[in-house]
């Protein structure tokens, strides 16, 4: 297992200097430099950041929004609030590259609401880059906007709304934020961390960048470590690592469980930490908690679908009364009032949900349900 | 540029246009796809999930109504994977519903019901969501409101805020504990509300209906003390068919009549005739505000607008409540009706009017909170004791056991039972326009209104805001002020559509003299009290039947009818005299804008 600093790491130069350097690029040279670095978005969903900018870039439009996403509102993670606190030069060097790739020329930092305490010295901090931008006559505007405090203001859609002043509702898609976003207008969504990794990607280059990972995931990121574990906190690794390694590393020595990629992502059994990769597939949310045989995994995951049954916005079916629906069932059969097998219409609805809801929240709940009932379904029963 | 795109639904080739959606594309070709939080008034939700179909490369499935067609689509809208997603998204459904369905308003026309049906759901499949401490909100004289058998489809929100712009109710907290509210959760009562009803008639389950009051009818029916009459508005006689399983746009008029004698009213009388009243009245008030303007140099509100919607006056003394000058004095054909039925009918037929019962059948929600609005007493007693909508209407001549298709037409009772074709166009909107410039101009030049047939073209149809001018000249002698006046007139319906108008009021740029604003799109006959659905297609139908009623009709002006001549003879003297001024105008009240 190799820990990598790339994210935390110190500028070696003037502050800037790299900004500087970077916008003297051609945008289409970046664009296939982030596409050919294989980087993807850290914010949950994956979704390669070379081709996000490549299709805003091709939208026309007489005003773009660049929106960096730090809502960071997954239990258990807290990776952004580190690098806010401890790069954050970092970030709006990404978002100004972002910006000046696409064309947007008003950039927003969506700031979870319990992060205030951190915006007197990120103001500080984009009134040094809006100073520069301005040596640069690069016409780019960040403003902070605060959260509110819902989970599912971090879905990009969602997020939107409520910069518009409305409900947080997640859209339909299509559009695509990047056909038509905020204001109708075509917007960029990056994660915190996705941002401060394509800045690194265009200083280091796309070659070094990519010798880190597999072929399915490239480059490191950052994983925030919890639960029972000796090592608490953000660590940057490279990608790839399989859970039988992390588990060497950051578990108590008796880890009988890993929840990777968050309450969205999966639950690894032991019998699993050798063949399971952590990220496998685009899960890659960056919350990774560590349970010993004295958790209840039945505790672990009520604890999850009360938080679903409460953060899920509520428009859908599928998700406003699946995860009631779960909590419930897990309940009755705990009780007794469903006998075992009613597990296996619920497995059947994480389907469902999966299929059907309307955004990442609903058909990810599944993931866990179905992933802890099936390994320990002796813990939902007894 | 259209850009035409061709899918494959169910394996049938299907064309549609680029920027539609697979729901729509679906309905063209006729294959049916299951529907709850859409509605074709409305924006697209896509919160139900009901649609979803499985289109070929996809894992997931996809919101039909909210996903926009792409060339070479294939899309299975059966598939097992279909069908299993969408019977277990109902049973959800059902699981967190009150289901009564044998003590419903809506039972039978009830589109979760419908699909609870449809996919078979099996009751038990879920546990039961249901918190019985529930509050039924029932403090409105219109609307009710019973949470526990709301879907959450958001329809009524998105109704309230796109068609009306009154943000009456909006959607509160998330998750579990998403629902349905007021502002601040108040009683409906006591928010904004105008009590238009299309919420109601936008609300797939009974969620959201009107307060009913047959109970009270049929108890005054079966009271030999009491004389009860019943007087129905134009837009019912062409919708109420649809009640009982007849096609949109049937005429009923004569079936009607004959359903209700067969009920027991002891008298089956026309709104049509007050609407006749309202235009003398109406038409009579715009001539001596011009007068005033032109002659006098008088400050007077111009445009005068009209005031027989209930809903709209409220939203107007809501919201632009500095701005009451404008509307008309008179009240609507209903309390115009209530007001000579205890009167001037009373007196007629030698019946003490403590003892006349009067109900109006009405396409409406908010008629029921006018009929009690303390302004409507004029009579000596409340003019209108009950109002009832066509949807009552309908569900009383099913619980009477009156086969309605198979019955002999009846004919209206004299005395206010005559009308003219004016008189029906109330029903639609314009039509308050239409009648009243065909009497207005005859009164000041003493000619037909230069449309052909009577008929004034530019005011019909469902477009937003419908405008049209009149060259007055060669008038009558005492009309002469008005020689050479080039007079524009305009017509909205829909609430939305209201505050475009009012906006150009407060900024002083409104080029109309006269105005007729209707609460509901399409006017009466897609009113909040008409049959469930009322879409556009329908409110089309409807709209045809009743200027069909009205080219059939010899008396097609207000001022011809005879009843009418009559009742100014014998007992009202002249419009806006002084009986008119007690008996048929009213005053309106500013209220909070929140
Ligand atoms: C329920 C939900 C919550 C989310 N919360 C966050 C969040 O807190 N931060 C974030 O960056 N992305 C979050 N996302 C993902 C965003 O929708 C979006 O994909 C992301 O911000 C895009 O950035 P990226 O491409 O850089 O990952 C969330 C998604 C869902 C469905
Ligand atoms: S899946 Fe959940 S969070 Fe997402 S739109 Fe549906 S109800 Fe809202
Ligand atoms: S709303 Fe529909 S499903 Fe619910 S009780 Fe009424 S009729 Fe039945
Ligand atoms: S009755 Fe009309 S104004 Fe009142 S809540 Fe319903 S739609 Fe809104
Ligand atoms: S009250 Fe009716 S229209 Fe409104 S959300 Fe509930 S079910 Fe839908
Ligand atoms: S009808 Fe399409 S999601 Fe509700």
């Amino acid at each position: 297992m190799k820990k990598v600093d790339i994210i935390f790491s110190e500028y070696t130069c003037e502050p800037y200097a790299v900004f500087k350097k970077i916008m003297k690029r051609e945008k289409l040279e970046i664009i296939q430099e982030l596409i050919q670095s294989g980087l993807r978005g850290r914010g949950g969903a994956g979704f390669p950041t070379g081709l996000k900018w490549k299709a805003a870039n091709l939208t026309e439009s007489d005003q773009k929004y660049f929106i960096c996403n730090a809502d960071e509102g997954e239990p258990g993670t807290f990776k952004d609030r580190e690098i806010l606190t401890k790069v954050p030069r970092k970030v709006f060097i990404g978002m100004g590259v972002g910006a000046y790739v696409t064309g947007a020329s008003k950039g927003i930092l969506y700031l979870r609401g319990e992060y205030k305490f951190m915006v007197a010295e990120l103001n500080k901090e984009i009134e040094l880059f809006h100073k520069i931008c301005k040596e640069l006559n690069f016409d780019f505007q960040v403003e902070i906007f605060l959260g509110s405090g819902a989970y599912v203001c971090g879905e990009e859609t969602a997020l939107i709304e409520s910069i518009e002043g409305q409900r947080g509702e997640p859209r339909n898609k299509p559009p695509y934020p990047t056909q038509a976003g905020l204001f109708g207008k075509p917007t960029i969504v990056n994660n915190v961390e996705t941002l401060v990794s394509a800045m690194m990607v265009c200083n280091m280059g796309a070659e070094e960048y990519q010798k880190l990972g597999t072929s399915d995931q490239r480059g490191s990121k950052l994983f925030s470590v919890s639960g029972d574990t000796s090592k608490p906190g953000v660590h940057e690794l490279e990608l790839g690592l399989n859970v039988a390694d992390f588990v060497e590393e950051y578990g108590d020595g008796d880890t009988k469980a890993v929840q990777v990629g968050g309450v969205a992502g999966f639950c690894v059994p032991r019998k699993d930490f050798e063949k399971a990769i952590i990220g496998q597939g685009s899960t890659t949310g960056g919350s990774t908690m560590l349970f010993n045989s004295t958790r209840s995994m039945y505790r672990v995951l009520i604890n999850y679908l009360e938080f679903f049954a409460e953060e899920s916005c509520g428009q859908c079916t599928p998700c406003r009364i699946g995860t009631q629906q779960l909590l419930k069932g897990l309940k009755a059969v705990k009780n007794g009032t469903r006998p075992p097998e009613y597990l296996d219409q619920l497995i059947k609805l994480t389907n469902t949900m999966k299929i059907a809801s309307k955004c990442g929240l609903g058909q990810s709940v599944g993931n866990s349900f179905a992933s802890i009932v099936q390994n320990f379904r002796e813990e939902m029963i007894y | 540029m259209k850009e035409n795109i061709i899918l494959y639904i169910d394996n049938q080739e299907v064309k549609a246009d680029k920027g539609q959606t697979i729901l729509e594309a679906a309905r063209n070709a006729k294959i049916y796809i299951p529907t709850l939080c859409h509605h074709e008034d409305l924006c697209i939700a896509g919160n139900c999930r009901v649609c979803v179909v499985e289109i070929e490369g996809k894992n997931k499935l996809e919101a039909s109504c909210a996903t926009p067609v792409e060339n070479n689509m294939r899309i299975s809208t059966l598939s097992p994977k279909v069908r299993n997603a969408r019977k277990d998204i109902v049973s959800m459904l059902v699981s967190e519903h009150n289901t009564q369905c044998t003590t419903c308003y809506r039972n039978t026309n009830c589109e979760l019901q419908d699909l609870a049906f449809e996919y078979n759901v099996d009751n038990n499949v879920y546990i039961s969501l249901v918190d019985h401490k529930y509050h039924i909100d029932k403090s409105s004289w219109s609307i009710e409101k019973d949470p526990s058998k709301c879907v959450r489809c958001q329809r009524c929100v998105r109704t309230c805020s796109e068609l009306q712009h009154v943000n009456a109710l909006t959607v509160a907290h998330k998750g579990e504990h998403m629902e349905i509210q007021t502002f601040m959760d108040l009683p409906l009562n006591e928010v904004v509300c105008t009590n238009c009803g299309q919420c109601v008639i936008h609300c797939p389950t009974g969620a959201l209906t009107e307060r009913r009051y047959y109970d009270e009818v049929w108890e005054a029916l079966g009271d030999p003390e009491k004389h009860v009459v019943i007087n129905t508005a134009p837009s019912v006689r062409v919708a109420l068919g649809e009640t009982q399983g007849m096609p949109a746009g049937t005429l009923v008029t004569g079936k009607m009549v004959a359903a209700l004698k067969k009920m027991g009213f002891n008298s089956v009388l026309d709104t049509d005739f007050t609407a006749d009243l309202t235009i003398m009245e109406e038409g009579t008030e715009l001539l001596m505000r011009l007068k005033k303007a032109l002659v006098d140099k008088e400050n007077v509100a111009l445009p005068m607008i009209t005031s027989c919607s209930p809903g709209w006056v409220k939203y107007i003394e809501h919201m632009y409540s500095d701005k009451l000058a404008h509307l008309s004095s008179c009240k609507s054909p209903q309390q115009m009706f209530g007001a000579m039925a205890k009167t001037y009918y009373a007196a007629k037929i030698g019946v003490d009017p403590k003892d006349i019962y009067v109900v109006a059948g009405m396409p409406c929600a908010a008629k029921k909170y006018e009929a009690n609005r303390v302004e409507m007493k004029s009579s000596g007693f409340q003019d209108v004791d009950a109002g009832l909508t066509t949807r009552e209407l309908g569900h009383m001549i099913k619980s009477a056991g009156i086969d309605f298709k198979e019955l002999e037409d009846g004919q209206f009772d004299s005395l206010m039972g005559v009308s003219s074709g004016a008189g029906d166009i109330f029903a639609a909107t314009g039509g308050v326009m239409e009648a009243a410039l065909r009497t207005a101009y005859e009164i000041v030049t003493g000619r037909e209104v230069p449309f052909k047939n009577l008929n004034i073209l530019p005011v019909r149809g469902l477009e937003s805001i419908k405008e049209t001018s009149i060259k007055f000249e060669n008038c009558l002698p005492e009309w002469s002020f008005l020689n050479g006046v080039e007079a524009k007139f305009a017509v909205t319906h829909g609430l939305k559509n209201a505050k475009v108008i009012m906006d150009m009021i407060v900024a002083g740029e409104c080029p109309y003299i006269f105005v007729e604003i209707m609460a509901c799109p399409g006017g009466c006959i897609g009113g909040g009290g008409q049959p469930i659905p009322t879409n556009n297609e329908i409110r089309k139908k409807r709209m045809e039947a009743i200027y069909r009623e009205d080219a059939g009709k010899k008396l097609r002006k207000s001022h011809e009818n005879p009843e009418i001549i009559q009742i100014y003879n014998d007992f009202l003297g002249k419009p806006l005299g002084e009986l008119s001024h007690k008996l048929l105008h009213t005053k309106y009240r500013p209220r909070n804008r929140y």
